[in-house]
């Protein structure tokens, strides 16, 4: 049996089916990552001051992918065009830009930024201890500079024994008083050379970047993990608009390839708009 | 049901609308740069610093508003739809807003605010 309406508009809506099915997904859509983008409010909002982290996240690598998710925003679109314009060379060749910008975005996220998160330790100071930590810390000349209390010890995990961890610092608790430490940097500034030995009986909770470490990880794992799952999605569906069976709907009828790029393309806009609001809310801010 | 006859087949009907399509892809391509240059100013407009941590939050939520408007009116076609598309976001618009009101309702109830 033929799904009625693929093609030409129903009378009584001025649709095609599928149209009105994406929407009514990109509804329920709206709700998912809105429940999930009020739990990060409500979290960040919660948060007593210094346990919200500040520029964790790597910028310029952050700035590329959104680059990437809006070029691959515009190449859907001009691919949904090109078939419209019954060009298939063309649709061929944007549809696999697409793709392309799909697979590197996810590549990024999965190869690169989450691992690198993965390596990354931070140990929280118990409010007893901080003034022992003071040197790493900087903690009274963050008072007399209005920035917020310093709570954690970041870095390399160098080794631990069953009392202590010993840290190569990040920047900032290698060198706390700098002034130039007092934002976050454009470019993440590596690693130092230099050894923190913490006592354990000192730390609050020591993790490296997962869910665990933080509210502000633990939203950023499930907010990015369930977009780069979108992501995922859009590629496979793109995949198969682009392959060899595809054509075969084209030849028989290019509307009806036209309408399933429009629908898919729909969601992979919805895919970008979610981040749009993901990469401030998360990098910058 | 049987589909009823495809329109897009007529070829004069088709060819103005090739036409159209080919003055929107112009559009397009200058919505792509316009959301390029927003990232840029976004990520540029972060390492300044307007006072407050609050005010700078509203100032790159008003961006990404802007950007996400851009990419809904544009890429998504919203600026021109039919009306039944309209209503269904109408109600996705109000639930979403009902969402984010219980954060204000939790915040006023939960005493350590206080």
């Amino acid at each position: 049996m033929e799904i009625p309406y693929t093609v030409s508009t129903r009378p009584d809506t001025g649709l095609w089916n599928a149209k009105i099915g994406i929407w009514l997904f990109l509804a329920s859509e709206v709700m998912l990552f809105g429940g999930l983008f009020s739990a990060y409010i409500f979290l960040r909002i919660d948060s007593p001051p210094g346990m919200w982290p500040h520029g964790l996240l790597n910028v310029p690598v952050g700035t590329m992918n959104t680059a990437i998710l809006i070029i691959s925003s515009v190449t859907v679109v001009l691919a949904w065009a090109a078939l419209k314009m019954r060009r298939y060379r063309a649709y061929w060749w944007y549809m696999l830009a697409t793709i392309t910008c799909g697979l590197i975005f996810l590549t990024v996220k999965l190869a690169y930024e989450w691992p690198q998160k993965f390596e990354h330790f931070g140990a929280y100071i118990k409010p007893e201890a901080l003034g022992k930590y003071e040197q790493y810390l900087g903690n009274q000349y963050a008072e007399e500079h209005g920035l917020p209390p310093r709570l954690e010890i970041t870095g390399h995990l160098h080794g631990q024994n069953a009392k202590e961890y010993e840290v190569a610092l990040d920047p900032l608790n290698a060198d706390p008083t700098n002034p130039s430490m007092d934002r976050p940097h454009f470019f993440p500034l590596p690693v130092t050379d230099k050894i923190a030995t913490i006592e354990k009986e000192d730390v609050q909770r020591a993790t490296m970047f997962l869910p665990t470490h933080s509210a502000y990880f633990a939203s950023y794992f499930t907010i990015t993990g369930l977009h780069g799952l979108h992501v995922l999605g859009g590629v496979l569906v793109f995949i198969y608009m682009w392959l060899p069976v595809s054509k075969k709907v084209y030849q028989r009828n290019p509307e009806h390839l036209a309408n399933r790029v429009e629908v898919s393309g729909l969601f992979w806009h919805f895919v970008d708009l979610v981040w749009i609001f993901v990469f401030p809310l998360f990098y910058l801010l | 049901m049987n589909n009823p006859p495809d329109i897009s087949q007529d070829s004069k009907e088709y060819e103005e609308y090739a036409h159209g399509v080919q003055k929107h892809v112009r559009g397009y391509l200058m919505v792509g740069a316009l959301l390029l240059a927003f990232t840029a100013i976004t990520v540029a407009l972060s390492y300044v610093h307007f006072g407050t941590d609050k005010a700078n939050i509203a100032i790159a939520m008003l961006v990404a508003t802007l950007k996400a408007g851009a990419v809904a009116a544009v890429f998504m076609h919203l600026a021109a739809e039919k009306r039944l598309i309209y209503r269904v976001l109408i109600f996705t618009g109000f639930f979403v807003l009902a969402l984010f009101w219980l954060i204000l309702f939790a915040w006023y109830d939960y005493p350590i605010f206080h």
